[in-house]
This record gives structure tokens, C-alpha cells and sequence, in this order.
């Protein structure tokens, strides 16, 4: 008896839920039905091309797909989706650029690291997150080693360098190069140095003023003019360090957003304790400040990272770049939507789960605040 | 003695922070003369010869897409001035239609209808978590794949969207046109001033205007009016298909329409996410009591949650349109001629004078951000609380 009543307040719970969410009054019910017909009539089409009626390895035939003359939609048009061999053909480019295929292991065993280098930063109650902080400090020389090569590997230049790698090189590289110069930026620019915070307030409006594009044109055609003879950094560096500057601008307003947060009381009490500058600053402003800048740092980043895709234009292969290489090739030309869409995946993929993470962080912060 | 000296030199804070500052301006200015001596030596080694005389020489090179006359013999300045307005009318163009686009997202995200809310959300998220250049790339390479100008597609009848852009009618604008648009513009003065002074009189009798139908009636029928009385004096020159290009007519080229879809779908999503925060933050006791206060809900909406809404959403508003506008130099990697394509690339390329052109345009793009920033700050002011400090 009791369960039955509690399965009748069940189903009404549903019943109730699609009523009052779904078709609550005549213009919601129009909206409804009309959203459905609209998804039916996107979802269908975009999964028929993608999946159903699409190519993987084989055509239609059984063949497997060498070039773009074997897809199933070249050869009887209009009645099959995408051709995804593209994908499969190309897809150590899309991970490792140009670089050389016998040592792709070397990029492989970094991308496995990667993970265990950042997890100690994201999160905070892991077990040994001490060890993996360490880890954190010691990744940048293993991956600089098994990348660039040097005794025992061979060297492989960052011209070869693509896809994935340079897009992840430039995100990661860029992020944890402008972390400590933003929180100078962002100290400098609430300064009481009229001068210190007004160089500190010209950088970062001066760079938050242009568009990244200029920024990588000009390291890429001025920085050469700059330095003497014998310093002539290659093109993946040149774009390091614009990626870097503009991250650091955007990081230290963030950052500053978080300073201005902090109440004046936490400084005066660190002040009547006997700490100076630069003890207040380390050890009871900045940890208070750079928890509640988190979210906000973690929007810039993905920002940067989707900005990465930028130094295509000044000729670097990221992702998007050797996607653009791959369709210039004749043998693989026009299957633009399985390439772009692809890309797009792959972007989203880390793009979105960065942002659920900013998401979870601001919950979690809510609540030790409450 | 002299230990007190520099004792008090770094114990006291003001001759402390006077010592840093000297040190650190004197290390700027080391940085700054080296890097200047470097430049100097390595552009006089490599023979690059400096100075802005190549603005009066002629570019050499054409521009497809233009609103003012351009051709090969035109000077580099010029071409500037191309590419300037170019990107103006991109960010303008972007800028008006993602804000529509935004705070339609924006309005459908906050709807009680589940399902329409979370297309709207799933619109969100897959838009802001793909990179702006790659979007535009994909619209581009879907314009660039519709079909030859021989079999476009019309649209209303009189457009025509082909792989060579949109073929629409040109406006012919005859004698008396200008009589029109005064009449428009001398319209909304109108109704600007007569605004005011019926809300005074609704202040003083409380009769309340239908201020809003009026005003629109004025604006919409005076340069109606005047048309007709006029005699008509505008034609449109319609697109006809000759051979394979169409002929008469405007055409909006696809590296346009490609910018303006990119862009705008791509900051529609961002601006929708302040526009929701901002509805989301009047608090439900304003619409509560304004509903107890008896007023209908398209009121509640126009007077009570919109204004208080604008105050939040104004200040990240602000920096959408500046990242538009500054995303608009994206047009480089699929040929769209603004400011970074045509002179910072182009030209650059032809006169190698690296430095001045990409000073002149930072500073360009600096003083549009610093433009929208002042109209925005101006227009955040207005809206902001007044009175209680």
C-alpha cells in the first residue's frame, strides 16, 4: 500500500515536472512542440551526416579510403555524410605536427605526464598533492628535455613541431610563464609607487588595448630587430613570448580583481602584527587573493587557450593549421566540415571542461565562505 | 655615520620607495635605449630605411572590399583609411547584431520552458568553447560552397546568395532623398523633446501618454510622408542574372558576411551570459512588489527589472564590444580587408617599414578601445544609481 502511494507520487512528480516545465500554458506548449520539431529536424540531420550515413575507414564498397576519391559521398553524391578517413589519415599530424614519427612516443609520454603535473595545482585534497606540487616544478625540464631532445635523444626542432603539441605547448607554456609576471603586473599596478603603477597600468592597458594578432606580428617581424646578432629566437618562441605578455595583462586584472577583494582590515591586522610588505603580501594577501581570483583566471585561460588557434596566420602549424595543411593537400581537399568540426571538438573538449571546472571551483568556494 | 645613513635610507618608506623607483625608471630607461640602439644598428645592417614617407607613396596593390574609392595608385595612407573603415564598419556591424542575438539568448536562457532554455544553453556552450577563427573559417568555407552564381538561391525575390557573396538591390538615391533624411533625423529630435514635455505634464496631471506609441508613429510615418510628397525620389537597382555574374545591383562579399557571423554568433554567446546575469540579478522582491503595485508584467519588465538589470549588464557589455572590435582583425586569415590585412599586412610586406606600420596600427586599435570604453562609461553613468551616494 505504501509503496504503491509513494509510486503514484512518484509518477506525478514527473507528470508534474513535464506540465509545469514543458506545457505549462498554450504559448509554452507551441514553444515546446516547436523546439522539438526544431531538434528532430537538426538533431537527425547533423547525426545522419555524422554517424549514419558517414564514412569512417571504408567506403560503402568495403574499400578502405587512401584519398578523397574513396568516400562514399564523392563517389554517389548527395546520399552519404562525412568522410572521416580524413581524420584517421592525418591523425599523427593532428597530435604531433611534423614531428618525426619514430620519436612520437617522446610527445606521447609528455601528454601522459601532463595531467599529473596539473592535477596537484587543480586540485586540493588529493592525497601526496605535496609531491605532485613538486612534480608540478620539476615538469617543465622533463617535458622541455623529451621535447626538444638534447644527451641520449635527438633533437627535433620546434619547426617540426604541430597540431595538438604546439597548441597545447603555446596554452600550457603561455599560462605558466604569465602566472607569476601577471601577479607583479597585479601588485605593481595597487602600488603606492606613482611610478611602478603607472609603467604596471600602461603595460596592461597597452596590451589589453590591441588585438593578439598585432602582438604576434609584431614578435614575429620586430623581436629579430630587437636583439643582438646572435640571439634570433625560432618562430614557436617569438609566439611564446606575445602569447605570454597578452596572457599576463588579462591574468593580472583578474588577479586585481581579487586584491580589491581582500579587506582592508586583513592588511592592518598584518601590519600591527609586525609584517612588512612583502610578508603581508605572501603570506596573507595573495593566498586569500588568488582563491577568489581562481574563476576569474581560469575564464582568461581559456580564452588564451582558444587564442592559441591565432598563430596560424603568423605560420605555425597548431591544430587548426595543420587542419588548413590537411585540406590544402590535394588528396584530402574539401572535406572541410569533418576537419573544422573535428577541431572544433577537440577545442570544446578542453574549453568546456576548463569552464566546468571554474564552475565547480566557484561552488566550492561558496560554500567555505558560508 | 654613514651606516645610519643608508639605515634610514632603506628603513624609511619614503626615501625607500623614492630609492626603488629611481632604480626601476633607470633600468626602464637602460632597457628602452638598448633595445633602440639594437633597432637602430640592425635596421641600418639589413638596409631598412626608416621614417613615414612610404604613407605618400602609392600602394601598388587593390582592395575588393571598400567604401571609399580605392585603386593600385592610391597611397598607403589611403590604403589605411580603407582598412580602418573597414574594420569600423565590421565592429559596428558585429557589435549591432550580437548585442540582438545576445540578449535574445540571454531572454530565451532565463524562459520557464525547459527545453527552449537549455537549446539556448547548448547554443552557449558550444559557441564560447570554440575558438572565434576557426568559426569564421567554418562560415566562410560554407559560403564559399554554396552554389555558383548560375544557380543562386533568391531570397524575397530580389536577393541572391551565391558562392560570390549575397547579390541585393542597390538603393538610387535621386533629387529630394535628402529632404527625406532630414525629415527622419528632424523627426526623432521631434519626438525627443516631445517626450519630455509630456512626461512632465503626466508629472504634474497624472494622466498617463501612450508616449511610446506616439513617438513611434511620428518617427515612422514623417519621412513616409515626405517620400510620397517628394515624389518618391528613391529607386532600387535590381540584381539581374547575365551570363554567370549578376549584373546591377550591390553585392555583400562572402568574407563580410563570413566576419559578421562569426563574430557576432561568437559574442552573442558571451553577451547573453551577462545579459542572464543581470536579469538574474534584480532580485524577485522588485518584481514582487511591483506586480502588488499592480503593474503589468511588460511594465514590470520596461520599468522596473530592465533599468536595474542595465547597471549589471552595461560594464561586461562594454568589454564584448571591445573584444569584437578587436577580433575583428581576424579578417586577415580569410581576406576580409581591414586595418591588420590590407596596411599592417600588405603593406607591410611591400615597404618592410615593420615598425611604423604596426605602431600606426596598435595605436589605432588603442584609440577605438579607448573610444568605446569613454561612450560606454558615459552611457554606464547615465544608467547607474543617482542621488544616494
Amino acid at each position: 500500500m505504501t509503496s504503491l502511494g509513494i509510486q503514484n507520487i512518484s509518477r506525478n512528480k514527473y507528470y508534474n515536472w513535464i506540465i509545469k516545465n514543458l506545457f505549462s500554458s498554450w504559448t509554452n506548449s507551441l514553444i515546446t512542440i516547436v523546439a522539438l520539431i526544431f531538434l528532430y529536424e537538426i538533431g537527425s540531420f547533423f547525426l545522419n551526416w555524422a554517424v549514419f550515413s558517414a564514412d569512417f575507414r571504408v567506403n560503402f564498397n568495403g574499400e578502405a579510403i587512401v584519398d578523397r576519391t574513396y568516400c562514399s559521398k564523392n563517389i554517389m553524391p548527395g546520399e552519404y555524410g562525412a568522410c572521416w578517413a580524413i581524420i584517421y589519415a592525418r591523425w599523427n599530424q593532428f597530435m604531433y605536427g611534423l614531428y618525426p614519427i619514430e620519436e612520437a612516443w617522446r610527445v606521447n609520454f609528455v601528454y601522459a605526464l601532463l595531467p599529473l603535473a596539473i592535477i596537484g595545482i587543480l586540485f586540493d585534497k588529493i592525497p601526496f598533492r605535496k609531491y605532485f606540487i613538486y612534480f608540478t616544478f620539476i615538469f617543465p625540464f622533463i617535458a622541455y628535455f623529451m621535447l626538444y631532445g638534447g644527451p641520449g635523444l635527438s633533437v627535433v626542432g620546434t619547426n617540426k613541431w604541430g597540431g595538438l603539441l604546439v597548441t597545447l605547448f603555446l596554452g600550457v607554456t603561455g599560462i605558466g610563464l604569465a602566472f607569476p609576471l601577471s601577479i607583479i603586473l597585479a601588485l605593481g599596478r595597487r602600488s603606492k609607487m606613482p611610478i611602478i603603477k603607472s609603467l604596471c597600468v600602461v603595460f596592461i592597458e597597452f596590451i589589453r588595448g590591441v588585438p593578439l594578432i598585432t602582438l604576434l606580428f609584431t614578435a614575429n617581424v620586430m623581436l629579430p630587430l630587437f636583439l643582438p646578432d646572435g640571439v634570433n629566437p625560432d618562430n614557436l618562441l617569438r609566439a611564446l613570448v606575445a602569447v605570454t605578455l597578452f596572457q599576463s595583462a588579462y591574468m593580472a586584472e583578474a588577479i586585481r580583481g581579487g586584491l580589491q577583494a581582500i579587506p582592508k582590515g586583513q592588511i592592518e591586522a598584518a601590519q600591527s602584527l609586525g609584517l612588512n610588505y612583502w610578508q603581508t603580501t605572501r603570506k596573507i594577501i595573495l593566498p586569500q587573493a588568488l582563491k577568489i581570483a581562481i574563476p576569474p583566471i581560469v575564464n582568461t585561460c581559456i580564452g588564451l587557450f582558444k587564442d592559441t588557434s591565432l598563430v596560424l596566420i603568423i605560420g605555425l602549424f597548431d591544430l587548426l593549421g595543420i587542419g588548413r595543411a590537411a585540406l590544402a593537400d590535394m588528396t584530402w581537399t574539401k572535406l572541410y566540415y569533418e576537419v573544422y568540426v573535428f577541431i572544433s571538438l577537440v577545442f570544446f573538449l578542453f574549453c568546456f571542461g576548463m569552464s566546468r571546472y571554474s564552475l565547480y571551483l566557484e561552488k566550492k568556494l561558496k560554500t567555505d565562505n558560508s | 655615520m654613514q651606516t645610519s645613513l643608508i639605515r634610514k635610507i632603506i628603513f624609511d618608506e619614503k626615501s625607500r620607495s623614492l630609492l626603488v623607483q629611481t632604480l626601476v625608471i633607470g633600468l626602464f630607461a637602460v632597457f628602452i635605449y638598448l633595445i633602440v640602439q639594437q633597432t637602430a644598428y640592425n635596421l641600418e645592417k639589413r638596409g631598412i630605411s626608416s621614417g613615414f614617407d612610404f604613407l605618400n607613396m602609392s600602394a601598388g596593390y587593390d582592395i575588393s572590399i571598400r567604401l571609399i574609392p580605392f585603386t593600385s595608385e592610391d597611397t598607403h595612407l589611403r590604403a589605411y583609411f580603407v582598412g580602418l573603415l573597414n574594420t569600423l564598419l565590421i565592429a559596428i556591424c558585429g557589435c549591432f547584431l550580437a548585442t540582438i542575438l545576445g540578449f535574445l539568448v540571454g531572454i530565451i536562457r532565463l524562459s520557464t520552458n525547459w527545453l527552449f532554455r537549455n537549446i539556448a544553453y547548448v547554443y552557449v556552450e558550444f559557441t564560447r568553447n570554440v575558438p572565434v577563427l576557426l568559426q569564421i573559417i567554418l562560415y566562410y568555407s560554407i559560403l564559399l560552397h554554396l552554389p555558383k552564381t548560375k544557380q543562386a538561391i533568391p531570397i524575397f525575390e530580389n536577393f541572391f546568395l551565391s558562392n560570390r557573396g549575397l547579390f541585393s538591390p542597390s538603393p538610387i538615391f535621386k533629387d529630394g532623398f535628402s529632404i527625406v533624411a532630414w525629415s527622419f533625423v528632424l523627426a526623432i529630435v521631434f519626438t525627443f523633446f516631445l517626450k519630455k514635455s509630456l512626461k512632465k505634464k503626466q508629472e504634474v496631471s497624472g494622466k498617463q501618454y501612450p508616449i511610446f506609441l506616439i513617438n513611434s508613429a511620428i518617427i515612422i510615418f514623417t519621412p513616409i510622408f515626405v517620400y510620397y510628397i517628394m515624389g518618391r525620389p528613391l529607386d532600387f537597382e535590381l540584381p539581374v542574372l547575365k551570363g554567370f555574374n549578376f549584373k546591377g545591383g550591390m553585392v555583400i562579399k562572402p568574407e563580410f558576411i563570413g566576419m559578421l557571423l562569426g563574430l557576432s554568433i561568437y559574442t552573442a554567446a558571451f553577451i547573453s551570459e551577462t545579459v542572464r546575469s543581470g536579469i538574474i540579478s534584480v532580485s524577485k522582491g522588485q518584481r514582487e512588489a511591483s506586480q502588488a503595485l499592480g503593474l503589468k508584467s511588460n511594465l514590470v519588465m520596461r520599468l522596473i527589472v530592465i533599468p536595474q538589470a542595465l547597471r549589471v549588464i552595461i560594464p561586461p557589455l562594454t568589454s564584448q564590444y571591445l573584444n569584437l572590435t578587436k577580433n575583428s582583425s581576424l579578417g586577415i586569415a580569410i581576406g576580409y580587408a581591414d586595418l591588420v590585412h590590407g596596411f599592417g599586412g600588405i603593406s607591410l610586406n611591400q615597404t618592410g617599414r615593420a615598425i611604423e606600420i604596426m605602431l600606426m596600427v596598435m595605436l589605432t586599435y588603442l584609440t577605438i578601445s579607448l573610444t568605446i570604453s569613454v561612450f560606454m562609461n558615459i552611457y554606464n553613468k547615465s544608467v547607474q544609481f543617482k542621488g544616494n551616494a
